[in-house]
């Protein structure tokens, strides 16, 4: 069975040093070898931005597609096999911003994708504009005087698609990230886990400190029910989306592949594409 | 006796225009005959004049004629847009309900026909096209038995009562229009047929039926007029084939998950129109970089923007060719028959996978929802070809990756799918290496990009380009694309019956262009006229960029949103065969 040194290559991430997001790399391969996945079981689908450059750093089939489309891509290797353990990964301006239109209805659709937002609240890649999870106020190079715009709160917009897993995470937290890692993919459906991943080089109020002092983790309620959709909606609410561990899960809800007609459990690129002779006649037949 | 006729119906959209054309047409394909059909229609569900023309004919056909034998009017509106097309001695069937008058200045028959009344007496009016269709098919003078057999097809699943009256309905106006007409007109007797049953149906099912032959098991898609029926078509069927039909939030999560799901391993497709194709050129990109096989339906209608979104157009070709930023390899085909759309979409699968490139399959509006007659399609011909797809690879050692874009002798690189054990790489539309790393390195960068855009040198698609030659040095070669090939021949028989010498190729490769095979047909003709759907000459500027030319080829164009007339494209050679120039339609 595979360790996680076997998710490990041999490549050197370009990421800062301190970046948040070398430990959601680290905690990816973890929970990967800990589910008891071997490579080449596991797609990691990334997008662009820093965080997207994370399907290289880890030994596994990985596809970096474009900004903000890495959950129609992850979807898309999912539904064409489900055998595959396909993680979609990217950063708070990929998925919140560019590609919010793919999230609220991978959500909705409900894949078994584990969808990891590496979230630092600002665009690392483009060097610090602002993302759609900066606070009112922040100022970057893209608003000098400060954001004018209010923050998105991804777990209420999940919570409001649909969604059947919903989880947020702090990078240096590296247990209780890897341990939601695996619940993630373990859940029957699709999973959404938010990280705060501090940009140490352009993000200079949302620190590691700064994340340490404000987040409040559902451990301290040992009677919180993650499968109550309303009280998982209020936490987040007062908490102001601060709230780590998680949030709610739905198990009862079946996964878009459990729906779809006629889709067999053996992935669908493993089955045959010729048609008989007589599956022909029968389509043909309609057109006389 | 003749051999061929046309026949249109015309109404309100939504009051029963298509379903008296389908079962009308569905009875006469039973009769052996061959028809070729052209929808009306606008960007409205109810409402709107709308109106479905059919040509039937004992001969193949693949071409709308410049007139009209019969007329089957809802409303007065329908005669006073038509009745122009009809031709001296052409008859139009309305319903007496609005007293239908003919205009002046028109020789044509009238027959009123109660045929909302008639509906309603036998207990809705939703059997108007009963009523109508039976009319026109006894003027024929056709045998009622076949029509009422298909009337038994349609309706057989709602029982025996609703079969029955639809039947009468039939009968009645049957009965009340040959009386009114005296008995069958002798005029529009037509030949009998050869009996053999043509498959009959849409470009846009040619294509769904295509892609389940060519082991297409997933497509997703946005719905857009005029592409949504192939995913109409294929949602019905895939299913029974273990596959599916995704209907994304908007085309570029279609693209991109066809791009997923071809990475994975399942050939899947996304169809789409002008403003769909305009979403997805950055994943058109990626799909060429990353040498992720991909199919793309392109269904042209009436650019740009929302155009005119059910009017017939080819004015896309520029976005197809050379869409997406940077430089990639890419294959358009543009089939030009409902036969060629089968046959194509299956190619279309394999060069995808044999190359490792996107291909776009280009229809245009008339070609896609036309219903017409189709020559049997022959299972034997399917093949499915994967190219370099491998698997069972040698285990991988140490950091080793398997070398997935390796630089080879002719630029493609074995590919293997994701959950292979000796197949772990990495993919990325960024620049790579052959494991698929990020690399800046400029030889490495410089031997990439040969390796991509050398794949399609000398690349061929069945029938490149289709021929018709009689002639070694004709005085016009006529060129043309898509579904105005029936046309262009039709008007090239009375040119010949004129005594000007045609020869015409279709041009169903449309990038990589297929200069050399061009070139002799080019060379021989004294002028050349480049018929196409759009203002620009878009094919034309093609032709003259890849294989000069350009002081003998000359342009006809429409872009008013209807396809061209046999009549058009007579007029514009007769002009250019006599003084070379020619005007825009
Ligand atoms: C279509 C498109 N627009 C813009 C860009 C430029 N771009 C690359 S990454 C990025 C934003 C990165 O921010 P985020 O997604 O939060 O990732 P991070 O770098 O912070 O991890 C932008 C705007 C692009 N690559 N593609
Ligand atoms: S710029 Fe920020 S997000 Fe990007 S690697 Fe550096 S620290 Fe990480
Ligand atoms: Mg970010």
């Amino acid at each position: 069975m595979a360790t996680f040194k076997e998710f490990r290559n041999n490549v050197k991430p370009n990421w800062c040093p301190g970046c948040g997001d070398f430990s959601i790399q680290a905690a990816i391969q973890r929970a990967a070898a800990n589910v008891g996945l071997e490579p080449e079981q596991l797609a990691v689908i990334s997008g662009i931005g820093c965080s997207g450059r994370i399907s290289g750093y880890i030994n596994a089939y990985g596809f970096h597609g474009i900004h903000g489309r890495v959950l129609p891509i992850a979807q898309g290797v999912k539904l064409a096999n489900r055998e595959l353990t396909v993680i979609a990964s990217g950063g708070d301006g990929d998925g919140f911003a560019i590609g919010m239109g793919h999230t609220v209805h991978a959500i909705r659709r409900n894949l078994n994708v584990t969808y990891i937002v590496m979230d630092n609240q600002i665009y690392g890649l483009t060097k610090g504009q602002t993302s759609p999870r900066s606070a009112e106020g922040f100022k970057t190079k893209s608003t000098p005087e400060g954001s004018i715009e209010s923050t998105l709160s991804p777990l209420e917009i999940a919570m409001s698609a649909g969604a059947t897993f919903v989880a947020q995470s702090f990078s240096s937290d590296l247990k209780q990230l890897t341990s939601l890692i695996e619940q993630g993919i373990k859940h029957e459906g699709f999973s959404l886990i938010n990280v705060f991943s501090p940009c140490v080089t352009f993000n200079k109020i949302n620190t590691y400190d700064w994340f340490k002092e404000n987040i409040v983790s559902l451990e301290q309620f040992p009677e919180y029910d993650p499968s109550n959709r309303v009280l998982a909606m209020n936490k987040i609410m007062e908490t102001n989306g601060m709230l780590t561990g998680l949030i709610y899960q739905n198990t009862t809800r079946k996964s878009y592949e459990d729906l779809v007609t006629g889709f067999k459990h053996e992935g669908l690129a493993k089955q045959d594409m010729m048609i008989t002779p007589e599956e022909f006649d029968k389509l043909v037949a309609e057109f006389r | 006796m003749i051999s061929q006729l046309s026949w249109k119906i015309g109404g309100q959209q939504g009051e029963g225009v298509e379903s008296t054309d389908r079962i009308f047409s569905t009875a006469l394909n039973r009769l052996g005959y061959y028809l070729y059909g052209y929808r009306h229609f606008s960007s409205r569900i109810k409402g709107g004049h709308t109106n479905n023309k059919i040509r039937i004919s004992t001969n193949p056909i693949r071409a709308i004629s410049d007139d009209l034998d019969i007329l089957v009017a809802f409303d007065q509106e329908s005669i006073d847009l038509n009745a122009k097309e009809l031709r001296l001695g052409g008859v139009v069937v309305a319903d007496a309900k609005f007293n239908p008058t003919i205009p002046d200045g028109i020789e044509a028959r009238l027959f009123a026909v109660p045929i909302t009344a008639m509906a309603e007496e036998l207990g809705t009016s939703l059997m108007k096209n009963m009523v109508a269709s039976g009319a026109s098919w006894a003027l024929l003078g056709l045998p009622l038995e076949v029509f009422n057999k298909a009337v038994e097809e349609e309706f057989g699943r709602k029982g025996a009562a609703i079969v029955e009256k639809n039947i009468e309905a039939v009968k009645r106006g049957a009965e009340f229009v040959l009386e009114l007409a005296g008995g069958p007109l002798d005029e529009f007797k037509l030949d009998e047929a050869d009996g053999k049953q043509k498959l009959f149906m849409i470009g846009n099912e040619a294509i769904g039926l295509g892609s389940i032959a060519a082991g297409c098991r997933l497509m997703a898609a946005y719905p857009i007029t005029p592409a949504s029926e192939i995913m109409e078509y294929l949602i019905k069927k895939l299913p029974k084939f273990g596959g599916t039909v995704v209907q994304t939030e908007d085309e570029i999560a279609a693209v991109t998950m066809a791009i997923g799901a071809n990475y994975a391993g399942v050939r899947t497709m996304t169809a789409s129109a002008g403003p769909g194709l305009s979403l997805m050129m950055e994943a058109i990109g990626l799909a060429g970089m990353t040498e992720t096989p991909l199919v793309i339906v392109n269904t042209q209608r009436g650019g740009p923007s929302t155009g005119l979104p059910t009017k017939q157009e080819q004015s896309d070709l520029n976005a197809m060719v050379y869409g997406t930023h940077g430089e990639i390899p890419k294959i358009v085909i543009a089939p030009a028959s409902i036969e060629d759309c089968f046959y194509d979409t299956i190619e279309s699968f394999n060069l995808s996978e044999q190359y490792q490139v996107p291909v776009i399959l280009m229809t245009d509006l008339q070609l896609s929802l036309g219903k017409q007659s189709c020559e049997p399609l022959d299972y034997g011909k399917i093949e499915i070809k994967r190219g370099k797809l491998v698997s069972d690879v040698p285990a991988l050692e140490g950091h080793d990756l398997f070398k997935r874009y390796e630089l080879t002798e002719d630029g493609i690189s074995p590919r293997v799918l994701p959950g292979e054990k000796g197949g772990l790489h990495h993919v990325t539309g960024v620049e790579h290496d052959e494991v698929g790393r990020p690399s800046e390195n400029a030889l490495n960068r410089q031997s990439m990009m040969d390796k991509r855009l050398n794949k399609l040198n000398d690349m061929y698609i069945r029938d490149a380009i289709r021929v018709d030659a009689p002639h070694e040095t004709p005085d016009l070669l006529t060129i043309g694309m898509g579904s105005t090939g029936g046309t262009i021949d039709e008007a090239r028989r009375l040119l010949d019956e004129e005594g000007v010498t045609t020869n015409h190729v279709t041009i169903r490769q449309i990038h990589p262009f297929p200069t050399s095979l061009l070139m002799p047909y080019l060379q021989k003709a004294k002028k050349v006229i480049v018929i196409e759907n759009n203002a620009t000459a878009q094919l034309a500027s093609q032709i003259k960029m890849n294989a000069g030319f350009a002081e003998k080829i000359k342009s006809l164009l429409k872009y008013d949103g209807n396809p061209f007339l046999p009549s058009d494209v007579h007029k514009a050679c007769k002009e250019l065969s006599l003084d070379g120039n020619i005007q825009r339609v």
